[in-house]
């Protein structure tokens, strides 16, 4: 697919800025989404090349603000629901369900 | 919007982990347990000391060098490392006219059984749009100014194959061990945004 994820050539995106000593995970919830790939290749709810087509699907603008997890986490709930494994609406419960006890 | 390191996340992107986490443990499709196991090796075991390895092997044992560009994945699994993201490897070699460089310019494919899990640097919109097309300007952002004489190979990634560069092993460094030879290589002379000092 000919996307915003195919990036080589493109200008204007600013320096690399590289971290020094950084680490492998900069965000708890990266965590999560890292073991979900294993888990749910594992399972066979998703296999590389389905995902890449997920990841593909995003839309430029939540690709462009999204960073790696993000993208992964998009995917992951593209091909779940896809799959017929969850619902949106079973996703958008458990976060009205999880905000809730947080307040 | 990701700039640099300093990235932010997306305003329900933490909800939205938890409840799908909690939704995956609850049909039992994720083990918390594993996932902890996995953070951890990917943490503290799977990384560029594998790549140095594999480096040093090279710099000090031709037979081995020639089996490694014979085929990478074999002589890379001779080590003990082997795997996911890691199955079909290519190590292509730096030399006094050819520098490599590494890149995924689709997404961020890398070869995790030695390097371990990409930098945020390497999965971001600007080393992969611009080092394709501007390779010397990218590789002075890293400090790395290379003679006009020697030819810039760019590589591009993808979910089959893995590349790894060969750094050139540095001056002054022929009494040293495999051992003490390792602990020169970094991860990035192994993507090929810098090259290895001579030791001080």
């Amino acid at each position: 697919m000919n996307s915003i994820h195919d990036m080589g050539g493109m200008e204007g995106f600013g320096p690399i800025n590289p971290e020094e000593n950084e680490a492998v995970f900069h965000y708890e919830w990266e965590k999560p989404i890292f073991g979900f790939f294993f888990c749910l290749f594992a399972g066979g709810q998703i296999n590389v090349d389905v995902f890449r087509h997920a990841i593909e699907r995003l839309g430029n603008l939540h690709y462009l603000e999204g960073s790696y997890y993000e993208h992964w986490l998009g995917a992951f709930q593209t091909l779940l629901v896809e799959g017929g494994t969850v619902t949106i609406e079973e996703i958008d419960a458990k976060m009205t369900e999880l905000k809730g006890d947080a307040n | 919007m990701p700039h640099d390191h300093h990235y932010d996340p997306l305003p329900d992107t933490e909800l939205r982990v938890r409840a799908l986490e909690s939704i995956l443990v609850e049909k039992d499709l994720v083990d918390p347990a594993a996932i902890d196991l996995l953070v951890d090796t990917y943490e503290t075991k799977i990384g560029p000391r594998n790549g140095a390895k594999v480096i040093a092997k090279a710099w000090t044992d031709p037979d081995y060098k020639t089996r490694l560009f014979e085929n990478a994945s074999a002589a890379i699994a001779e080590l003990g490392f082997s795997g996911v993201q890691g199955e079909d490897m290519v190590v292509v070699e730096n030399t006094d006219t050819k520098h490599n460089v590494v890149v995924c310019t689709l997404c961020s494919c890398y070869p995790w059984p030695t390097l371990g899990l990409p930098p945020v640097w390497y999965k971001a919109a600007p080393y992969r749009s611009r080092v394709v097309k501007d390779p010397r300007g990218v590789l002075a952002e890293f400090g790395t100014t290379l003679p006009d004489s020697t030819e810039i190979h760019v590589w591009d990634s993808n979910a089959e194959l893995r590349y790894l560069v060969l750094p050139q092993r540095p001056a002054g460094t022929d009494g040293m061990s495999a051992e003490e030879l390792e602990e020169l290589v970094t991860r990035d002379s192994m993507i090929g945004v810098k090259v290895i000092a001579a030791p001080a």
